[in-house]
C-alpha cells in the first residue's frame, strides 16, 4: 500500500497521472416536442487518475447531462467519452451496465436508498452482481460503511437514518464494489452545512486515501475548497478552469 | 442473474403492503375469473359424475334403431317378445319414458321432471333404488314414487301430494334414493298405469336389460341389429351416459371458458392497471438499480414475478370461495330432453391446476407490459423523476 502511495505521489509531482476520462468534441442534444435542444455543445474534457472535480455553474447548463453521459447513464449524441480507454458508444446495453456495476459508483443528492432494505443491505446491492457469495458480501459491505464512518445503526432502515447517515451509507454503496470513478450529483444538496462539510471531507478522504478519482456537481462554494479541481460550465460549454 | 431477480421481486413485494387497495384489486378480479370458471367447471364435473355413477357395465338399454333417447324410443310388445327370447339376458325392464310438469322449489316455475312407467324387475335392475319415506306404489294404481333429488328441487311432492298430469291424479307414497345418480332426480309409477296415461298403450320407450354377461353385449348388438322382426340396438350404460354427459357437460365446459374469457379481459386490464402504477411508483429505485448495473431484465423479471405471484394469490383465493361455497353442493340442470337431472358441484385437483395457469397466464400478461415500460425509461429520465 505505502509503495502503491509512493508511485502515486511521484506521478503527482511529476504530473504523469494517467488519463481516466477523455470527452472529445462533446455535443449533446434533447428533442422536447419538435425542436431540439443542444445541451452540451463540441465540448472537450480530460480529467486524470485521482482528480477530485467540482463541476459548477448555473442550473440548467448541462452539469447533469455531463455527468450521466461520464457515469455511462447515457449516450452523446456525437463525439467520444472514452474512459480508461473504452469508448462507452461503442458498449451495447448490456456490456455497458457491466462497465457501470464496475467501474462507476453514484452518489445522488436524494440519496436514492431502496427504503425497504437496510443501510447494510443497500451497501450490499451493487455486489449481487459480483461472484462474490453472501458472507463476502457482508464483510465487504461491513467494511464499506466502517470506512464512511458509519458502525452502529447498519441494520436501520433510511427512513430511521438522518439526511447526512443516508448520504454516508450511499457513498459505502458506490464505494463497495471498488470502483475507479465516483460520480456525485449534488450530494449535499439536501444537507446542512455542518452535514454537508462532513460528507465532503469525507469524499476528500476517499479521494485522497483511496485514490478515487471524483467528478461532483455543486451549488455548493465551499466544495470547492475540497475539489482540486473546479470546472466552470455555462449554456453547455466549459468557461473556466481551476487546477 | 438468479440472486439480482430474487432481490429485486422481494423488494417489490415488500412494497405490497403499501399498495394493499390496488393490489386487491387484481387479487379479486383474478380470484373472481377463477371462481366463475371453477364453479361452472366443478358444475359440469358433478354432472358428469352424476351420470356417470348411474352406468354399470352389465346393463344396458334396448333402444329403437337409430335413436339414442329413450324419450323417443320406442320398443312394442312384439318386439319385447322377440327380445325376451334371446338369451343372455338376466332382467328385461321394459319401461315408458316421460316427462312431468312440476313446480320448481325456488322459483315456482314448471319445470320438467323425468317420469318413469315400470314393472318390478325395474327394481330388481337397479338394486342401488332404495325406499327411504313411505312405500313403494302399488301396481295399477296412480300411487307415485318420488326420487330424493326431485324431492328437494320441486314443490308438491311431500308423500301425500297429488301431481296432476293430464287429467289423472297421481299420489306421492313413497321418496327413494338411487345411490347418488340421476334416477334420484326421476319420478317412478306403474307401467301399464303409465302406458294409460300416456296413451302408450302396446308397448314401451325402452328396455333396459342386465345382461347374464357384459362381455356378450356386442354380440347381442349385432344379433338385435340383424334380426328382420326388430328395429333395435343395444347401448350399454357406460357407452350412452358417457354420451349424454359429454355433450352436456361439454356445453357447461364451454360457457365456462367463455364468461371466464370476457371477466379475464377484465381482470387483465386491471392488473396492467395496477402493475404500471406500481411500476410508476418505483421508477426512482428501478433507475438507481439499472445505474447499479442491474440489468432490464432481471427488472422485467421481477415485476412479471410479481404480478404472476398477486394472480396466484386470486386463483387460490377464487379456488377457496368456490370450495366453500359450492363443493358439494347440489343444483339441477336442464338436461338435453328438457328434463332435469340433479348433481353435484364436484372441484377436482385439475380444475384447481386449470385455475392457476389461467390466473398465471393473467398475471403474465397483465405485468409483462408495465415491466417492459419500467425497463425501457431511459435511466437519466427517471432519475430526474419523469
Ligand atoms: N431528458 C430530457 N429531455 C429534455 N430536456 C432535458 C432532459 N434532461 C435535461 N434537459 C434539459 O437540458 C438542460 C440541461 O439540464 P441539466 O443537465 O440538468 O443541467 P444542470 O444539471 O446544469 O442543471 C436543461 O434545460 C434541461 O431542461
Amino acid at each position: 500500500m505505502s509503495q502503491l502511495d509512493d508511485q502515486v505521489s511521484i506521478r503527482d509531482t511529476l504530473n504523469l497521472k494517467k488519463v481516466l476520462i477523455e470527452c472529445q468534441n462533446l455535443t449533446h442534444t434533447y428533442k422536447r416536442g419538435g425542436e431540439t435542444l443542444t445541451v452540451l455543445s463540441d465540448l472537450n474534457l480530460t480529467i486524470r487518475q485521482g482528480d477530485f472535480v467540482a463541476l459548477m455553474g448555473p442550473s440548467g447548463s448541462g452539469k447533469t447531462t455531463l455527468l450521466n453521459l461520464l457515469g455511462g447513464l447515457d449516450r452523446v449524441s456525437s463525439g467520444v467519452v472514452r474512459i480508461q480507454g473504452v469508448a462507452l458508444d461503442q458498449l451495447s446495453e448490456s456490456t455497458l451496465a457491466d462497465w457501470r456495476a464496475q467501474t462507476v459508483g453514484f452518489i445522488f443528492q436524494f440519496y436514492n436508498l431502496l427504503p425497504m432494505l437496510s443501510a447494510l443491505g443497500n451497501v450490499e446491492l451493487p455486489l449481487l452482481l459480483t461472484k462474490l457469495n453472501s458472507k463476502e458480501r457482508r464483510h465487504r459491505a461491513q467494511t464499506a460503511l466502517t470506512i464512511v464512518g458509519l458502525t452502529d445503526r447498519t441494520k436501520h432502515k433510511p427512513s430511521e437514518l438522518s439526511g447526512g447517515q443516508q448520504q454516508r451509507v450511499a457513498i459505502a454503496r458506490a464505494l463497495v464494489a471498488d470502483p475507479e470513478l465516483l460520480v456525485c450529483d449534488e450530494p449535499t444538496g439536501d444537507l446542512d452545512r455542518d452535514t454537508a462539510d462532513e460528507i465532503l471531507a469525507l469524499l476528500k478522504m476517499l479521494n485522497q486515501q483511496y485514490g478515487k478519482t471524483i467528478v461532483m456537481v455543486t451549488h455548493d462554494p465551499k466544495a470547492a475548497e475540497y475539489a482540486s479541481t473546479l470546472l466552470h460550465m455555462d449554456k453547455g460549454v466549459l468557461l473556466s478552469l481551476r487546477t | 442473474m438468479f440472486q439480482q431477480m430474487t432481490t429485486v421481486t422481494i423488494m417489490n413485494l415488500a412494497h405490497l403492503g403499501s399498495r394493499v387497495g390496488t393490489c386487491l384489486v387484481v387479487v379479486v378480479g383474478i380470484g373472481g375469473v377463477v371462481a366463475v370458471l371453477l364453479g361452472l367447471l366443478a358444475m359440469s364435473n358433478g354432472f358428469r359424475t352424476a351420470l356417470m355413477e348411474t352406468a354399470k357395465p352389465d346393463r344396458g338399454l334396448i333402444l329403437r334403431n337409430g335413436s339414442n333417447q329413450e324419450m323417443v324410443g320406442w320398443v312394442s310388445n312384439e318386439e319385447f317378445g322377440v327380445i325376451s327370447a334371446y338369451a343372455g339376458f338376466a332382467i328385461l325392464s321394459p319401461e315408458i319414458y316421460v316427462t312431468i310438469n312440476v313446480p320448481k322449489l325456488a322459483s315456482g316455475l314448471a319445470a320438467d321432471v323425468v317420469g318413469r312407467g315400470v314393472s318390478d324387475s325395474a327394481f330388481d335392475l337397479r338394486k342401488e333404488v332404495v325406499i327411504v319415506e313411505g312405500r313403494k306404489f302399488r301396481p295399477g294404481t296412480g300411487e307415485i314414487i318420488v326420487g330424493s333429488g326431485a324431492v328437494g328441487q320441486y314443490r308438491g311432492l311431500a308423500l301425500g301430494d297429488v301431481v296432476m298430469v293430464r287429467n289423472a291424479a297421481l299420489v306421492v307414497v313413497g321418496h327413494f334414493t338411487a345411490g347418488g345418480t340421476s334416477v334420484e332426480s326421476e319420478i317412478w309409477m306403474d307401467l301399464a298405469v303409465s302406458q294409460d296415461i300416456f296413451r302408450r298403450t302396446g308397448g314401451s320407450s325402452v328396455v333396459r336389460v342386465k345382461l347374464l354377461d357384459a362381455t356378450t353385449a356386442d354380440a347381442i348388438d349385432a344379433q338385435l341389429r340383424s334380426d328382420p322382426r326388430l328395429t333395435a340396438t343395444l347401448v350399454m350404460e357406460e357407452v350412452f351416459f358417457a354420451g349424454m354427459a359429454q355433450a352436456r357437460a361439454g356445453l357447461i365446459e364451454t360457457f365456462a371458458y367463455l364468461i371466464a374469457s370476457i371477466m379475464a379481459l377484465g381482470s387483465v386490464v386491471a392488473a396492467l392497471n395496477t402493475m404500471y402504477t406500481a411500476v410508476g411508483k418505483r421508477s426512482l429505485e428501478i433507475a438507481t438499480l439499472r445505474a447499479l448495473g442491474f440489468r432490464p431484465m432481471c427488472i422485467v423479471m421481477s415485476v412479471v414475478i410479481e404480478a404472476m405471484l398477486l394472480a396466484l394469490a386470486g386463483a387460490l383465493l377464487g379456488a377457496g370461495i368456490v370450495y366453500v361455497a359450492f363443493d358439494g353442493l347440489t343444483a339441477a340442470t336442464l338436461n338435453g330432453s328438457g328434463s332435469q337431472t340433479v348433481f353435484a358441484f364436484k372441484l377436482s385437483f385439475e380444475m384447481l391446476v386449470t385455475g392457476c395457469v389461467w390466473a398465471l397466464l393473467l398475471g403474465l400478461v397483465g405485468g409483462s407490459l408495465p415491466a417492459l415500460r419500467a425497463a425501457r425509461l431511459p435511466i437519466t429520465q427517471a432519475l430526474r423523476g419523469g
